[in-house]
């Protein structure tokens, strides 16, 4: 136990510095802890500068006690590569920690240890957490909208249907996989459509009719994303295609049409579509409110997945087109069987990012009165019963467009990886 | 259907009110003036998160590169998540609920000794100027004598290799030049402080500094923390598609650590962070029209929204509303095409 040098941890005396690595860490935290939720300030007597940072000060003294570089234990050298490499990092950690620390705790007091679950009314929340009751009694409406709840299997079974179609295309014998475009791009919006239209809508077969206006709630919000998800991508393509092509009326109107939507913000194109679409059609025709919502915000996106998809264009080198018109190709042959499927092999992550802005971009339909998940939250927060439980209601809100968002981009980062040939 | 389209109605008086302007409003005013009281407040709104974004997404891409696990972590998850929550959303949450927890202005405690966190918005000091425009001028003639001055230095550098601190003399110029003027020309420069002021028995508020509502608090708050995300994932892929033969072949010609991170890395860095990064810029100026949903009196809710509703001239206003974004985003996207032009790579 000779020469212990303070300032150079080392091998020899790994177990006193492990000892005290760990023990003035765990002091740091602890000072942190008594000081911001017990309110004791156990180095008071400091002056009050260094009293705040005292935390600070342990913490970065205990990992620079641990720091001792080949110690043999696999755990601590794995601990050192990665938070403790030298003191300005140890400082960054053990702030990190703590800031980690400050916000989990009362964010887990909020979401669980003082949260109310039980209980149907207003009265059931006690406690200073959230008040999940909210949302479970107002569950329907959320997902629903104010479609009549004796109806609300209606909007189950298309969305079981729809999703059936969908996963009906993985198994494709093989003999039909060169339909599979087809299929996605023609016959399943022409299906969910008139699923749609019968099922949800309504008005036929003995069923109620179920105006539009009361659709609502995440059903709403998976209506308009997928179709506009469905048409945004083929139109994309024509635009992509139109403003490289030769023929000069093609390429500066598919360029402007691409600028122009691309210049204005969402909003004003719902309100056009709103306020001025209307105008221009003759009297007495009226185009349902859902269908110009989706045909505003389908060509608003379409735009933005023409200039990536033409990002992906421009990335293929000249020979592409070369070699395939050497083999006597024609435009639409040379472009739909060699061109296009590696241009879009490319810019998969582009047209990820495109589509998860769609999503996140419905709630914007409360501009022309449809109230899809966000829209109901409003709608509820201001519900005199209910008063008080907005934030409830966005955390509910942001946690279910989280998950569809972030699975959406792990899913795009799989096909990318699958589809990822090396040139 | 005939369409008359007249702009007559932009001389008229708008007779409704502004919460919150730059410039001198009033309901007297015309509708034109209320159209550039909601494009200043557009403006205004895009400028400061243009600016936090990026301060802040720089801060974010570069600690995602960290060797620190923790920090690395850390940084992904606040990019993961900020970015796959939808902006309105976010927009809401700051406002109806985050912000709305805030105290009442009389129980609103003292931050930094000068300003006050409440319900109805941030109370924060004012600076009061005597001869603000004689400051700005020397502002002014400060930047050109800077821009001179750096190619007068780097034409000296090429000439006879011949290095001036440039940036210490162009932040001593910035900083004297300016300074003369309150010596001479009369320039002072003054504090005016926030102070409790009670309205009726229950109600207060400030009176003097400056008040920030909390509409544009929850507008800046959410799109900067929105748009810093998608900005460092810019910064993260520009850094990241240097190659490493770059660095190392900088090191080995003897440059110091900081001199390949300013010479080498981050020229190239920049050729790939620039363009994407404009389109962020683009798209914070069109998403911050969401802040019709909040109130917030920027172009979209005072022009398209209470201005079309009092005159009825849908096409014209929407028409306008739309001309003008567009002439925004173009005029950001030719100022970004001109920066990245000048910092392209040179081909032969």
């Amino acid at each position: 136990m000779n020469n212990v040098n303070i300032l150079k941890p080392n091998k020899e005396n790994l177990n006193l510095f492990l000892v005290f690595g760990a023990l003035f860490f765990l002091l740091g935290i602890f000072d942190f802890c008594l000081n911001n939720f017990y309110e004791k300030n156990i180095t008071g007597f400091l002056p009050g500068f260094i009293s705040f940072f005292t935390p600070l000060i342990f913490g970065m003294i205990g990992l620079h006690l641990i720091r001792i570089e080949f110690s043999g234990i696999k755990i601590l050298d794995e601990l050192n590569k990665n938070i403790n490499t030298n003191n300005f990092n140890a400082a960054l950690s053990v702030s990190i920690i703590i800031l980690i620390i400050f916000s989990v705790a009362p964010l887990l007091n909020w979401f669980i240890l003082d949260a109310n679950f039980v209980g149907d009314s207003k009265e059931a929340c006690t406690g200073g957490g959230a008040c999940w009751v909210y949302i479970k009694v107002w569950f329907n409406r959320f997902i629903y909208g104010m479609y009549p709840n004796a109806e609300q299997w209606r909007v189950n079974a298309t969305f079981i249907i729809v999703l059936g179609f969908m996963g009906l295309g993985y198994f494709f014998p093989l003999k039909l996989k060169k339909y599979l475009t087809f299929y996605y791009v023609i016959f399943l919006p022409i299906i969910s459509f008139l699923l749609i239209y019968y099922l949800i809508s309504g008005g036929e077969f003995g069923l109620e009719w179920v105006e539009t206006g009361a659709w609502g709630g995440l059903s709403l919000t998976f209506i308009v994303s997928f179709f506009s998800l469905i048409f945004c991508f083929p139109i994309g393509m024509m635009l992509a295609l139109g403003r490289r092509s030769d023929l000069a009326v093609v390429k500066y109107s598919s360029l402007s049409f691409i600028e122009f939507w691309r210049g204005v913000p969402l909003i004003t194109v719902l309100f056009m579509s709103a306020v001025m679409f209307p105008m221009f059609l003759p009297d007495g025709t009226y185009v349902d409110k859902l269908i110009r919502v989706i045909v505003a915000i389908t060509l608003f996106e379409a735009a933005y997945t023409a200039e990536v998809i033409r990002g992906g264009l421009q990335a293929l080198p000249r020979g592409q087109y070369d070699a395939a018109k050497s083999l006597g190709m024609g435009y639409w042959r040379l472009h739909l069987l060699v061109i296009l499927p590696q241009a879009l092999k490319l810019v998969i992550p582009g047209i990820a990012n495109t589509f998860l802005a769609l999503v996140k971009d419905t709630p914007l339909i409360f501009v022309v009165g449809l109230l899809e998940l966000v829209g109901m939250l409003n709608l509820a927060k201001t519900n005199p019963k209910w008063l008080g439980f907005s934030m409830e209601g966005y955390v509910f809100a942001g946690i279910i467009f989280w998950i569809i968002c972030y699975s959406m981009s792990k899913y795009s980062q799989k096909l990318e990886l699958k589809f990822k040939t090396d040139r | 259907m005939v369409l008359n389209l007249d702009l007559v109605f932009l001389s008229k008086e708008a007779s409704f009110d502004i919460q919150f302007s730059l410039i001198d409003y009033d309901g007297s005013m015309s509708y034109g003036r209320a159209y550039l009281v909601g494009l200043l407040n557009t403006l205004l709104v895009s400028f400061i998160g243009i600016i936090l974004s990026t301060i802040l997404g720089i801060i974010i891409g570069v600690a995602r590169l960290s060797p620190n696990y923790l920090i690395n972590k850390t940084a992904s998850f606040y990019v993961e998540f900020f970015r796959n929550v939808p902006l309105l959303l976010q927009i809401f949450f700051w406002y109806f609920a985050a912000l709305r927890a805030l105290p009442m202005p009389e129980d609103a405690p003292l931050i930094f000794g000068s300003s006050y966190m409440t319900i109805k918005g941030l109370y924060t000091v004012a600076p009061v100027w005597n001869n603000f425009d004689i400051f700005f001028i020397a502002l002014i003639i400060a930047m050109i004598v800077i821009f001179f001055f750096n190619k007068f230095a780097k034409k000296k550098q090429e000439e006879e290799g011949k290095q001036y601190p440039k940036f210490l003399i162009s932040l001593g110029i910035f900083i004297i030049i300016p300074a003369i003027t309150f010596v001479v020309g009369g320039v002072d420069l003054s504090w005016s402080f926030p102070e409790l002021k009670q309205l009726a028995k229950t109600s207060f508020t400030y009176e003097g500094g400056m008040g920030i509502p909390p509409e544009l608090i929850a507008l800046t708050l959410a799109l900067t923390l929105y748009t810093a995300t998608f900005i460092a994932e810019n910064v993260r892929a520009g850094i990241q598609g240097v190659g490493k033969g770059q660095k190392e072949a900088a090191a080995s010609i003897g440059l110091t650590p900081s001199q390949v991170l300013k010479l080498v890395i981050m020229p190239q860095a920049l050729r790939i962070i620039i363009p994407p990064t404009t389109n962020q810029y683009l798209n914070l100026t069109k998403n911050s029209s969401l802040a019709a949903a909040i109130a917030y009196p920027d172009l979209v809710l005072v022009f398209a929204g209470t201005a079309m509703m009092q005159t009825g001239r849908a096409i014209e206003i929407v028409g306008i509303t739309m001309a003008t974004y567009l002439t925004i985003s173009l005029a950001i996207s030719m100022f970004m095409n001109w920066y990245n032009k000048r910092i392209a790579i040179q081909e032969k």
